[in-house]
């Protein structure tokens, strides 16, 4: 639940960030559409992403869940009260790693490649996407002669559409971060609601995370908000609506199963199904429009800083791990492991 | 607010900005004929028209307060309220100028000779074309900004004009021996004032100049 908490604390920027940065929304409006799209996506589409997950380490005792949870929170909470947007992604599979390397687990180098090539790769197309999105956009508002105020007006309702979708893709891709470790120790049965609807136990679980995620949202991401929306590049409306666009649609192509089964049924390459950051690919996105429109406009010093933070917060996480694993084994004699 | 409600808003803002923009486009050729009618000593014209500015600077008065009203109430252009408040407020500050030059000659009532008369509507013509040229500028700011830069280059040419009008009949004032130099003084702030319209214009411009280049995509 702190995960959780952490995570709309933080991430729920990513989203909504810019929108609320260049004053397009009001924080209460993009709270409340946060809230609901990221349960949403967490329940409908959070399967595909807690895979990937689950291979990198399946932490089996309920206690060594706890922790791995705990560490990646108190990273993400620490980097959030920093105002650094980080990465949740990062702060999970750093504390899962501590997991393994105190179990004596072998970690998948398979699957924490895949992961470790996305957190490189996600930034940097999220920020292609954006430029060629913002390249497009105005060119078509150029072209249509768009009045000034038509155009506030389209953007609003951009803002709000893409940020639900962003909000969505959130939770489908980022739950597992917050739940994901849980899965294999979820106490957790099937519940059937009225008219057959069965909800598993992960939904079950998703759920229960997404809704930390929501309380997250509306009680601490106002800060984080605030760095993303201005403290990198002065971004425009038009320029904060293409850099949720670009976020949402990355997110999205790394959580979606019908995606990879349509790229699969077409004889295409997929994309793998990983917890990318979101904080990476909206940072990503507005350096991207800054590099456009000339790099003296970008605050590289934020950028570093951000980076930085990029660095340090699954070592930092792994870490921590590591030390609360030996605490609770060796001084509250708790099951971190089964053997 | 609703979003129904930003978007009736919208459409009443982009009327009213329309409205105040024919307004001043308006008080320009009505300043341009209280001008002709005074040169050509039709008082009683010269006076509709004089009241007739009046009525339009009063008007293009309340449509800034009401713009001013819903950009702020209603949260609207968060990114370039400022800059649209600046131009609207300056731009209303033109209009004010038209009136006020009017009514420097309707309680001075200046003895014009006929010998200053092409100077002075040569100079008038080119204010009135440099407010002209800024009112479509501000036009094109708000629906085609790609063509505002074109417009803003063209107040600058007319400024110029202006200047050039100006001084040539100040110089033709001082130049003439059968004035007494109170009525020159008297004639020399007349063209002054009118000059100054211009001067404004460009002002004007050159701040829109720099709204352009920030809203540019």
């Amino acid at each position: 639940m702190f995960l959780g908490w952490s995570l709309g604390a933080n991430d729920a920027s990513n989203v909504f960030g810019t929108a609320v940065g260049s004053r397009m929304l009001r924080f209460r409006t993009a709270a409340i559409i946060c809230c609901i799209f990221v349960v949403l996506g967490a329940v409908i589409s959070g399967a595909g992403a807690s895979h990937t997950l689950g291979k990198l380490g399946a932490v089996n005792a309920v206690a060594g869940a706890f922790v791995v949870a705990f560490s990646a929170a108190i990273s993400v909470y620490l980097m959030t009260l920093a105002r650094y947007p980080v990465s949740t992604s990062q702060a999970i599979v750093g504390a899962i790693i501590g997991w393994n390397l105190f179990t004596g687990s072998p970690t998948d180098s398979n699957a924490l490649s895949k992961i470790v090539i996305t957190w490189i790769a996600c930034p940097i197309l999220s920020g292609i996407i954006a430029v060629i999105s913002y390249k497009i956009i105005s060119f078509f508002i150029l072209k249509r002669k768009i009045h000034m105020f038509k155009l506030d007006e389209m953007t609003r309702y951009g803002l709000v559409l893409m940020g639900a979708f962003g909000a969505f893709a959130l939770g489908a891709n980022n739950i597992a971060n917050v739940v994901g470790v849980f899965l294999p120790v979820s106490p957790f049965t099937e519940i059937e609601l009225f008219g057959g609807f069965c909800v598993s136990p992960a939904q079950q679980l998703f759920f229960l995370g997404s809704l930390a995620i929501a309380v997250g949202v509306v009680t601490y991401s106002r800060r984080v908000m605030d760095t993303v929306g201005s403290g990198i590049f002065k971004l425009s409306p038009v320029m904060a609506l293409v850099a949720v666009w670009a976020h949402s649609v990355v997110l999205f192509l790394f959580a979606s199963q019908q995606l990879e089964q349509l790229l699969l049924d077409l004889g295409l390459p997929t994309l793998p199904l990983v917890p990318v950051s979101s904080s990476q690919a909206i940072v990503g996105a507005v350096v991207g429009m800054g590099l456009l429109k000339g790099r003296h406009n970008i605050r590289w010093r934020t950028v570093g800083g951000i980076a930085g933070s990029w660095i340090t917060t699954p070592i930092f996480a792994c870490l921590i791990s590591f030390i609360c694993l030996f605490i609770l084994q060796n001084v509250f004699q708790q099951t971190v492991y089964l053997p | 607010m609703s979003f129904v409600s930003i978007f009736k808003n919208r459409t009443g803002i982009e009327k009213e900005i329309d409205s105040f923009l024919n307004l001043a486009s308006e008080s320009g050729l009505i300043f341009n004929q209280g001008i002709d009618a005074f040169l050509g000593n039709n008082i009683d014209a010269f006076s509709e028209h004089l009241s007739h500015v009046v009525e339009t600077e009063k008007e293009a008065d309340t449509l800034r307060l009401s713009i001013e009203d819903l950009l702020y109430r209603k949260t609207l252009i968060p990114e370039s309220r400022g800059d649209v408040l600046e131009l609207i407020e300056r731009m209303d500050a033109l209009l004010g100028r038209f009136k006020g030059v009017l009514f420097r000659i309707e309680i001075e009532r200046p003895d014009i000779k006929p010998q200053f008369h092409d100077g002075l509507k040569n100079l008038s013509d080119c204010v009135i074309q440099a407010v002209e040229s800024t009112t479509l500028s501000l036009r094109s700011y708000f629906k085609d900004i790609s063509q505002a830069t074109n417009h803003i280059h063209k107040i600058a040419f007319w400024e110029t004009e202006a200047d050039k009008a100006s001084t040539s009949l100040q110089k033709a004032i001082f130049n003439n021996h059968e004035l007494g130099l109170d009525l020159k003084m008297q004639l020399r702030d007349l063209v002054r004032s009118i000059d100054k319209i211009a001067d404004h214009a460009e002002d004007l411009g050159d701040t829109l100049a720099i709204y352009v280049i920030k809203r540019s995509l």
